[in-house]
């Protein structure tokens, strides 16, 4: 079966089911309540799934926007309709004010700052006389339309399931979009997203606004379906219950919303019957019910219910229009001067001197190996470079400017890309998807056009750029593999294809060629030559001596931080201290 | 010669990635032994492994016994230390409690005089005994690591880069210590990539290579073997 | 705000910030050790009050059947999980730690509440029916992900608090109790009364910090269980369980939550629920200690004690609105100064 017909076969069923004879009303409130329940979620899924961060107070953004129209339409009688853009509104400031806080918050400290913020919203719902305290606000009109209050469950129904399926659609959009991959790469780390101009504070803001703005939507229908609002709806509890529909469901997936939703809203509903007759009393049971299944849904099925669907039915093939117009390349200045000069360089640890006065250039069409043994220093020599740690002292230029204390997006939007030692690729995209992100910086397109979808045609410059780069590499075959599955040899040249989708005049590489076998050594020198043929600077750390010898232009040798050697590399084959700091020898 | 350690079919994994593959390891009951290969041949991970720390397929024994599925702290109790690649020193206490706490599992009845033992060995560390340990020089670190190791008086004390990350003149004196600790009768596996240094001070030398064990032999060979410098050097 | 006040005030806030502070440390603890920032933590202070408060009145606490449940579950999953090595003494030590021990424990809460038995009693019998539960619920739902992100033991945590609250609900009802206090005396401190109940509870805090002080500081044990804490794997080379540890670390907290609820049930009323708020104020303080520091929790807790009781006399309606927002500044302080940095 093909893959884009389940969802949508699953939607036509659902979407008629409230209107097939014999099927109770009270089913069709459930539904209701699963499709509000899916919007909160969905945008949970885009926070901690896509963009890594967790939250538990997204209850709070329901209660906000609840609360806000049941304000405005009980005590200044306003119809819903046009509450709904101030609800919003409303909810989009709080979100952005308590994002600005949240997204600075790094680690753990972030999922309990919403716990904070959280149990602080609810209570004050409850105790601010103007909202009505823990009795909350009743009375509130319903909706309608053209006169006709859409009061009954199958009345409201289509209204719910259509905010959910353009919401749905909305976020499937915007997660294949330019926006949408700084956003997914956020998840696995925020370095890579920086070593290519993405702003991640930035990026993380929009995402955590984007899900307050869903649970606002929630919120609204909420408080006109209910025709109430109580504190104890938006309370740290629900907010915990979203979470968990989002695991259950699958945090990685848009549909693991819709089925989390259904599942917890589902079984919620059956417990509260059963469990009651169970026990013999009334009360909260279904916790002790939800309780387990989180822990169990976390031993046993960490990536939730749709991650086993998606793994059966997923297809990350895409068209890739060969004959896009290419990306505008700045053109490469090329002759005789240094792309990058370092003078000085110093970093201190403390009290330990990690890098010690460290200079070198780098020109066009050259490339500068920077070797020393385990320890020598050149991995801080390279994060000094590439702006992920400060410097203590010394200058850094590139093109003649000057970038120390530059952060890493600036030097990127120079034309300088990077590799990282340690593969620094998102594991749950595709080969291709990661190679794109590599073109970031010379895309326009932002959030909204990547949801309304007025991006395709950059997108399909961007797609054919990243295929180039792929086949330049010898991955084409693999682009539409997860990046996960790749060898360490291929994640290395997927590394570098997302690098040349910079288009850089700097190509800096950070041990390429450890852990790569004879071959893909061979393979890897081979693309580095081309490179260099073609005009491009390249600076190599690296430790493999055999493979720095037969590529290098010039190499520079760093022990205990400082630079002890520089020279061809038959010169440095030679130099009895290089001997001695490689080889040893306790005599 | 008796044979104290015993490797077989060992395989190590990380996700799908097999970084360790179906090697074979034999270690007599004295001497040392060195594992020799460039970055990211799968030293460390062979050593993580022979602990327990990480968990292999294969099989392994000890002494005669069969060890696969034992946990770190049983291989600790039958005489196996580890010296790893980053010290793992306690850094936030002292030097002397760093130092009692290695025959936590082990020996923990005669810690007394291995304290005392381990001070003679190493008379910094009892110059600094109250020092927390995040203060010591590189040296100091890799002395204590293996001063803690020592306490437990391990019949097998493996050492993951001893060398790594210090002046020249430290690198003597731990190339020292590791020759005076074989002459008192501990078996030693070194893993060293200061290659030349380990195969002098070694009776024997396994070389691995992307995973797997390429060539082993006496050290006494291994040591001439001009392809293996090359590719040590690069040179040719 | 008078002298009077202040010193009453002062006096609300320093009892509620002992207890903060108790738990606080068993927060710090437990996070160092295992990783897991445990929420249920507040969750034993009431089953603790709560246990005590049932042996008081002379009924059956409903929690020996989660000490029961959690023991036999625990054993079943220690004899499949071990199914291929089993040994005699290993079949005899779950059968006695898992099976016996519980079993024996729920037997005798069963026969001792009935009767009269001393305050003491009650006290030591509801503690040892709580607090092997902490060991318990770490074998059974932290252990099986040990090598999950602080993030997913994060949730996994809200799902053991989930659980034991809805279970609290059962076992205890949704009415609160109040347990009688051990000494019934009333002191007058200048123009404040000070009960005696009160005093103990700071005292017995004190007892508490200097035995966890001595505990770390003096004793190979506890240096075993700070080493794990400090570095887990240099801790494992030395023959040092993480799992031992873990179960330790859990038996503590537990053991400080318990203690907490006996102590502070005669002063308050106890619902099921009571325990998360209060667990979460000493998680507040851990926050302020960023999970690493003991005393800066034991400050911070005292701290928001009294911050607390201020708030609350100012602005009662909001006190738990003003203590919880204090939290966000305190975290984005916490994350400026010690920023996680991305493992390589």
């Amino acid at each position: 079966m093909n893959t884009k017909s389940i969802p949508l076969l699953i939607a036509l069923a659902a979407l008629l089911a409230p209107y097939l004879p014999g099927v109770p009303l009270f089913w069709v409130s459930l539904l209701n309540f699963i499709g509000l329940a899916a919007l909160v979620t969905l945008g949970l899924v885009v926070l901690t799934g896509v963009g890594g961060m967790t939250s538990f107070g997204q209850a709070a953004f329901v209660g906000i926007s609840a609360y806000t129209t049941a304000v405005l339409s009980v005590k200044y009688g306003i119809s819903p309709w046009l509450t709904l853009p101030v609800s919003i509104l409303i909810t989009t400031l709080a979100a952005f004010l308590i994002g600005l806080m949240t997204v600075r918050l790094s680690g753990h400290y972030l999922p309990l700052g919403t716990i904070a913020w959280g149990i602080a919203i609810s209570y004050l719902f409850g105790n601010l006389e103007y909202l009505g305290r823990y009795n909350g606000i009743s009375g509130v009109p319903p909706l309608s339309i053209g006169g006709v209050e859409l009061i009954e469950g199958r009345q409201v129904y289509p209204v719910v399931w259509l905010f959910v399926t353009v919401a749905v659609i909305g976020t499937k959009n915007l997660l294949d979009s330019r926006a949408g991959r700084a956003m997914s790469v956020l998840r696995s780390g925020k370095t890579a997203a920086q070593a290519f101009g993405v702003n991640t504070t930035r990026t993380k803001l929009i995402v955590f606004v984007y899900a307050g703005v869903l649970a606002g939507l929630a919120g609204w229908l909420f408080a006109h379906i209910q025709r109430a609002v109580t504190p104890s709806a938006f309370g740290i509890n629900a907010g915990i219950e979203y979470l968990l529909m989002a695991v259950v469901g699958g945090a990685g997936h848009v549909y693991g919303a819709i089925i989390g939703a259904a599942v917890v809203v589902l079984l919620k509903n059956q417990l509260q019957d059963i469990l009651p007759l169970i026990f013999g009393q009334g009360g909260n049971f279904e916790s002790i019910a939800f309780g387990a299944l989180l822990i169990l849904a976390l031993i046993y099925a960490r990536d939730g219910i749709w991650a086993a669907i998606d793994q059966r039915f997923s297809n990350r093939r895409r068209h890739i229009n060969r004959d896009a117009k290419p990306l505008e390349t700045a053109p490469a200045k090329q002759g005789d001067f240094a792309l990058l000069k370092v003078e000085g360089l110093t970093k201190r640890f403390g009290g330990l001197v990690a890098v010690n006065g460290v200079g070198f250039e780098v020109k066009p069409g050259e490339i500068l190996g920077l070797l020393g043994p385990n320890g020598a220093g050149k991995s801080t020599t390279f994060n000094l470079l590439t702006g992920v740690i400060p410097l203590t002292e010394g200058r850094i230029w590139i093109d003649g400017g000057r970038v120390d204390g530059k952060l890493p997006e600036e030097i990127a939007a120079r034309g300088v890309a990077r590799t990282f030692q340690h593969v620094k690729l998102a594991p749950e995209m595709s080969v291709l998807e990661n190679v794109a992100l590599g073109a970031h910086l010379r895309g326009r397109a932002g959030f909204v056009r990547g949801m309304l979808r007025l991006d395709r045609e950059e997108e399909e410059r961007i797609f054919a750029e990243a295929m180039r780069n792929l086949e330049r590499t010898g991955l084409a075959d693999d682009a539409f593999q997860l990046a996960g599955s790749l060898s360490l040899g291929a994640s290395r040249m997927a590394e570098i294809a997302r690098a040349l989708c910079l288009a850089p005049n700097l190509l800096l590489l950070d041990e390429p060629a450890a852990g790569l076998r004879r071959f893909e050594k061979e393979e890897l020198a081979k693309l580095l030559s081309s490179l260099r043929a073609d005009g491009m600077g390249i600076l190599l750390v690296e430790h493999d001596m055999e493979f720095v010898m037969g590529l290098t232009d010039r190499i520079v040798v760093l022990d205990f931080g400082t630079r002890i050697a520089e020279g061809t590399p038959t010169e440095i084959q030679r130099n009895p201290a290089v001997q001695e700091a490689y080889l040893g020898g306790v005599q | 010669m008796s044979v104290l350690l015993t490797a077989t079919d060992l395989s190590v994994s990380y996700g799908k990635v097999v970084a360790v593959h179906n090697i074979a390891i034999e270690l007599p009951g004295s001497g040392i032994v060195t594992l020799i290969g460039a970055n990211g041949a799968g030293k460390s991970t062979t050593l993580l492994s022979l602990m327990g720390v990480l968990p292999a397929k294969g099989k392994l024994m000890f002494d005669g016994i069969d060890i696969t599925k034992s946990p770190v702290e049983e291989r600790v109790e039958m005489g196996i230390s580890l010296v790893s690649e980053k010290r793992d020193l306690f850094s936030s206490m002292s030097v002397e409690d760093n130092l009692r706490l290695g025959c936590y599992r082990r020996n923990r009845s005669h810690g007394g005089e291995a304290l005392e033992e381990v001070f003679g060995r190493f008379p910094r560390l009892k110059e600094r005994r109250r020092q927390l340990a995040a203060t010591l020089s590189g040296g100091e670190r890799q002395m204590l690591a293996m001063g803690r190791a020592l306490m437990a008086r391990p019949r097998l004390l493996m050492l993951d880069e001893p060398s790594l990350g210090l002046a020249p003149l430290i690198v003597r004196d731990i190339f020292r210590i590791v020759t005076d600790l074989r002459d008192s009768g501990i078996a030693i596996l070194l893993v060293e990539q200061n290659a030349r240094a380990a195969l002098e001070v070694a009776s024997a030398g396994y070389v691995m290579e992307l995973g797997e064990i390429t060539t082993h032999g006496p050290a006494s060979e291994l040591i001439n073997d001009r392809r293996l410098i090359e590719s040590y050097l690069g040179i040719g | 705000m008078d002298s009077t006040i202040t010193l009453f005030l002062l006096q609300d806030g320093l009892i509620n910030g002992s207890i903060y502070a108790l738990l606080a440390v068993a927060f710090v603890l437990l996070f160092a050790v295992t990783r897991i920032i445990f929420v249920a933590q507040g969750d034993f202070v009431a089953y603790g009050g709560l246990t005590f408060a049932a042996l008081q009145q002379g009924s059956v606490p409903g929690s020996i059947w989660l000490l029961a449940g959690l023991g036999i579950i625990a054993g079943t999953l220690e004899f499949l999980r071990e199914r291929r090595a089993l040994t005699r003494p290993k079949v005899l030590g779950i059968l006695a730690g898992d099976f016996v021990f519980p079993l024996t424990l729920t037997g005798v809460a069963i026969l001792a509440a009935p009767q009269d038995m001393p305050y003491l009693f009650d006290m030591a019998l509801a503690l040892t029916l709580v607090v092997p539960m902490g060991p318990y619920i770490y074998r059974i739902c932290f252990r099986p992900m040990a090598s999950a992100s602080v993030l997913v033991l994060l949730i996994a945590s809200v799902g053991v608090h989930w659980l034991m609250i809805g279970l609290g609900l059962l076992f205890f009802g949704a009415e609160g109790y109040r347990a009688a206090p051990m000494f019934g005396a009333n002191f007058a401190l200048g123009p404040v009364p000070v009960s005696a109940q009160s005093l103990l509870v700071m005292g017995a805090t004190l007892a508490l910090l200097v035995g966890f002080y001595l505990f770390f500081g003096r004793t190979l044990a506890g240096k075993a269980l700070m080493a794990t804490a400090v570095n887990a794997r240099g801790a494992s080379l030395v023959g040092i369980s993480p799992s031992f540890s873990g179960r330790t670390a859990f038996l503590m907290a537990a053991f400080v939550g318990a203690i907490s609820g006996i102590l502070i049930a005669p002063l308050t009323t106890l619902y099921y629920d009571s325990g998360f708020l209060i667990g979460l104020k000493g998680f507040v303080a851990a926050i302020v200690a960023g999970f690493a520091s003991f005393p800066l929790a034991v400050a911070g807790a005292i701290a928001i004690g009294i911050a607390e009781a201020v708030s609350a006399f100012f602005a009662s309606a909001f006190k738990e609105v003003i203590v919880f927002s204090l939290i966000l500044p305190i975290l984005i302080w916490r994350s400026i100064r010690a920023p996680h940095l991305e493992e390589d």
